[in-house]
């Protein structure tokens, strides 16, 4: 072992190690809000001085340890581990600890000089022009959504993201009687639920959710993530009840309306709207009728773009409640039912401007798409069918890696698909 | 007034699992955290969990590893049991539903890991610790007819009745910050360590060694507090980890000359030698001229196989490109050693007892002591599980034979007092909370870190002495009861404080060298003199210092060398 200096010396270094970067002026404006006061919430403006690649939660930190202590943030990891810190940065929902102030400085930029409203696209945090990055706009930060705000930045979590977790019935459901040894499972199976695992709980999802804005009760992106988790673990006994479970529930799989907020959102990579799809093409393929025909309409839809291209709306109705050439003929009741159940949803969309083209309505008017596309869809389809590719980063790494030849010596799980196929 | 058998204080993976077996023996059990169980600190623990499972393991050989890791300061008692039942509590977690790793046969696959002569880490990618605790957390809602559970309650003292057991804690409810006395037959610590009286550290903010301070309060002995662990890969600045996972996987050392440097310090294990060993490596590197300008070394992980970085390492992965702007699959990453762990805490027995009756430590601020000088990586989150299992039982068989007294009522008058008294403080009557644990923090880096000297020590001492009169006055901005985090930061700070002073006092005291104790005036181990714990008891002002024997039983003291 080499003889080290004094300790003296030893730990000048380690200070003169410490990151000389230069610090830049920020302004934030935060959501305040304290229930004690008597008062309603309020934004406060302040600057802060940091090194740009540090964080918005740094931020927050610094003015609470200079200026006000009384400024309220859950946070505990820094690094992205923990879930404590979910805020809405810019309009957007994150983790304070993962977004650099420096970036989030020129989104907040571009976002005045493009739209004026802080919730432009997060892409255009990538694509910033170096001339808008000397703005001086203030970077927002305000508590998560769909949640009630308990002080500041914090959020009642339990009443709204625990609640929903528990729906989920969130632990696993074995037969009840452990082997001696470990269960052996496709080793594939545990990588593919470790996607989900990985959810640090940390609510962006839920805050940045658009369904659950129209409909509290959603069970919500979190929570069907974790479904998934248990529904993909071949060590789970009642995958198929819990399908059809969530399937049956109008707040459940099928409530989802494939924004990507979630994923968007999602600090971890778990990608929750595609958890939800793999519920609902699982839930699919045993067969489950759901009494919210959300699978018949998710059908319809992709046998409408299959056969057209685009989305004939005229057909949706009825290819959604009374399927095929027969269905047409002689629908069954319930179909009936359905179909005139949905009028007052069609009658809104009309007079709400979210259908703007009445003709649209008929049938035999929707356009044809131009030369052979239909052709190419139709091929899309077809290799769509031949390589169902489950993108899991545990197991491809980031997309634009996935073009690597390096890479493709793993195909993708097969597990992920049949979880129960080896058991 | 909460009546329980069993009280867990702390959330992560040794209060949860302490938790879950104490209401598996049919007891009343409650487990309250300051923050949300899940926001434990047990989630950053990325690597693993050893166990020798495979049948060409032994738990002998697990044993003498980490005896050896240890550098012959752990009890070899206490660590033959945790070797010995570390397989079943990994079939106990893999029946729960952890997803470990799995090799090609589907069954339960390793890797390699530092300081162990054999690959006994079983692990879920770079996310071992979170697995497991949200595994373990499902349970808890599972159970929660027969687990209590108080989320964001924030423990401030604990309770003694007029026979000295420990009967019940005062909480605050951070969410109204209502006070409440919370009565019990058992209190178990499972607090978390001190990581945060020292900056930077790889801990979270919530480490502030509340537990080992409240149990220090009320006079149970802390033991080997100079042992803190300086993990051999922090990020510089914000002191984040990574995983020693990643040279598990085979990731190189490097010197700013692009030299593999271990080679001169541990010819045979290299990078996998122990902890204490790397980071006194990389840091003699550093200090000798041969780092980067940042004070860094460099930790090349590029020459691990892409596929397996991204199914292995993931978090790493992340980290890097998220907090450092590097991308380690193509680029190496700077790293530095960095304040990383308590190996030691609140003395206790094999089942968690303190020599507090009804007082039992589990975890990281229970020193049991397994780790001794230097804690083998992948061997925390075990000690975690197998003494927070071994204390909820214990915790529980006790309330069958045993007549507790009710805690006073003025302990609950005394903290809302105090607390009264920190809100009360006038604004610039003294230093800014924050502005003392800052100091507090760069002087513990600085003199109580990787190499140690008397004089540095010394000036520690009298640095935390004058924080803690400073401490007395320091004021803060909150005045309101909710969520008024202003005035519990008040309380973690007195807590770091006591955890620093006993810290110096044992560096001091130990006037050699071993494990992560490396005192550059004595730069050997000294087995004669030192081969015994160091206990410290609150008496009066400071701590008073004792000696306990170290347990040997089948492994005698030999060089160490990797």
């Amino acid at each position: 072992m080499a003889e080290a200096e004094t300790s003296t010396a030893v730990s000048e270094n380690g200070a003169a190690a410490a990151p000389v970067a230069e610090t830049e002026q920020y302004t934030l404006k935060v959501r305040r809000f304290s229930p004690e006061s008597g008062q309603g919430p309020y934004w406060q403006e302040f600057d802060v001085e940091l090194d740009p690649t540090l964080s918005v939660l740094d931020a927050l930190l610094q003015f609470k340890d200079r200026e006000d202590g009384s400024l309220s943030v859950r946070c505990s990891c820094r690094a992205a581990i923990c879930g404590s810190c979910g805020v809405k940065i810019n309009g957007q929902s994150t983790l304070a600890c993962l977004t650099q102030i420096g970036e989030a400085h020129e989104f907040a930029n571009r976002a005045a000089g493009t739209s004026g409203s802080p919730d432009a696209p997060k892409e255009a945090v990538a694509e910033s022009s170096p001339a808008l990055t000397s703005g001086s706009e203030p970077i927002v930060v305000e508590p998560m959504g769909n949640m009630p705000v308990i002080k500041d930045l914090v959020t009642d979590m339990e009443s709204t993201h625990w609640k929903k977790m528990r729906r989920v019935t969130p632990w696993l459901l074995d037969d009840g009687d452990p082997p001696e040894r470990e269960r052996i499972v496709p080793p594939d199976s545990m990588v593919d639920i470790t996607q989900t695992i990985a959810c640090i709980q940390c609510g962006a999802c839920v805050s940045s959710c658009l369904s659950m804005e129209a409909d509290p009760d959603f069970i919500g992106p979190a929570a069907l993530a974790k479904a998934y988790r248990f529904v993909g673990d071949p060590r789970d006994v009642e995958s198929k009840e819990r399908l059809y479970d969530l399937a049956q529930d109008p707040h459940g799989i099928y409530d989802c309306t494939h924004c990507f907020s979630c994923i968007d959102a999602c600090p971890k990579g778990v990608a929750p709207m595609d958890q939800i799809m793999r519920l609902r093409r699982l839930a699919g393929e045993q067969e489950i009728v759901d009494r919210n025909n959300g699978h018949n309409h998710e059908a319809a839809f992709v046998k409408i773009i299959e056969k057209k291209g685009t989305l004939d709306e005229s057909l949706l109705l009825q290819e959604s409640y009374a399927p095929g050439v027969k269905g047409k003929l002689i629908p069954k009741p319930s179909a009936i039912k359905g179909l005139l159940g949905s009028i007052p949803t069609a009658v809104r969309g009309i007079r709400s401007g979210k259908m703007r083209s009445l003709p649209k309505l008929i049938p035999g008017v929707h356009h044809k798409l131009p030369g052979d596309s239909q052709e190419h869809v139709k091929r899309i389809f077809a290799h769509a069918e031949e390589h169902r590719t489950e993108l899991n980063l545990y197991i491809t790494g980031e997309e634009d890696e996935l073009a690597e030849p390096d890479e493709d010596k793993t195909s993708p799980p097969e597990a992920s698909r049949e979880p129960k196929e080896n058991q | 007034m909460p009546r329980h058998d069993v009280l867990v204080i702390g959330a992560g993976l040794a209060g949860q699992r302490a938790a879950l077996a104490a209401a598996e023996q049919g007891v009343s059990v409650a487990i309250v955290s300051k923050v949300h169980p899940v926001r434990s600190h047990s989630n950053a623990a990325q690597g693993g969990i050893n166990a020798a499972l495979n049948p060409e393991d032994s738990w002998e050989s697990h044993a003498f590893d980490t005896v050896k890791g240890s550098d012959y300061l752990g009890d070899q008692d206490a660590i033959a049991i945790m070797c010995r039942e570390a397989p079943e509590e990994i079939l106990h977690l893999e029946h729960l539903g952890v997803p470990f790793h799995r090799n090609e046969e589907g069954k339960l696959g390793t890797r390699a890991f530092g300081g162990a002569s054999q690959a006994r880490t079983y692990y879920v990618a770079d996310i071992t610790g979170q697995a497991i605790m949200h595994v373990l957390y499902e349970q808890l809602m599972k159970h929660s007819d027969s687990v209590d559970r108080y989320e964001e309650y924030f423990t401030t003292s604990l309770a003694l009745d007029d026979g000295g057991n420990c009967c019940g804690a005062v909480l605050r409810n951070v969410r109204d910050g209502s006070m409440e006395l919370f009565e019990a037959k058992n209190v178990i610590l499972a607090t978390g360590g001190n990581g945060q009286a020292w900056q930077p550290t790889t801990n979270a903010l919530i480490c502030t060694g509340d537990g080992i301070a409240q149990a220090y309060r009320v006079g149970a002995p802390l033991m080997d507090m100079e042992m803190i662990q300086y993990h051999p890969t922090t990020l510089a600045g914000k002191g984040f980890l990574i995983t020693e996972g990643a040279r598990g996987e085979g990731a190189h050392l490097l010197n700013a000359n692009g030299e593999r440097f271990m080679e001169k310090y541990a010819p045979n294990k290299m990078e996998l030698a122990s902890r204490d060993v790397v980071s006194r490596a990389e840091q003699t590197e550093i200090d000798e001229g041969r780092g980067f300008p940042d004070g860094t070394v460099a930790l090349d992980i590029t020459v691990v196989p892409k596929k397996r970085i991204h199914e292995a390492l993931r978090e790493i992965v992340l980290v890097g490109r998220d907090f450092a702007g590097v991308d380690i699959t193509r680029e190496p990453i700077h790293i530095k050693p960095g304040n990383h762990y308590t190996m030691g805490g609140i003395k206790t027995d094999s089942d968690g007892a303190t020599e507090i009756p009804g007082l039992y430590a589990a975890g990281e601020c229970a020193c049991v002591s397994v780790h001794g000088g230097n804690r083998l990586g992948a061997n925390s989150l075990l000690d975690t599980l197998i003494f927070g299992r071994r204390a909820g039982v214990h915790a529980a068989n006790r309330t069958k034979q045993v007549e507790v007294g009710r805690p006073s009522k003025a302990t609950l008058a005394d903290e809302e007092a105090l607390i009264g008294s920190i809100v009360g403080r006038e604004r610039g009557s003294g230093r800014r909370v924050s502005e003392i644990r800052k100091e507090l923090g760069q002087t513990m880096d600085r003199f109580v870190s990787v190499f140690r000297d008397d004089e540095g020590i010394k000036q520690a001492q009298e640095i935390v002495a004058r924080l803690k009169q400073e401490a007395e006055t320091a004021y803060i901005d909150d005045r309101g009861s909710i969520f008024n985090q202003d005035v519990l930061g008040a309380l973690e700070l007195g807590y770091m404080l006591d955890n620093a002073e006993c810290a110096c006092v044992g560096a001091l005291e130990r006037t050699e060298s071993r494990g992560a104790q490396y005192r550059t005036d004595f730069p050997e181990r000294n087995d004669d003199e030192w081969l015994r714990h160091i206990e410290l008891r609150q008496n009066g002002d400071g701590p008073q210092t004792d000696y306990s024997p170290v347990t040997i039983t089948e492994w005698q003291p030999m060089e160490r060398t990797y």
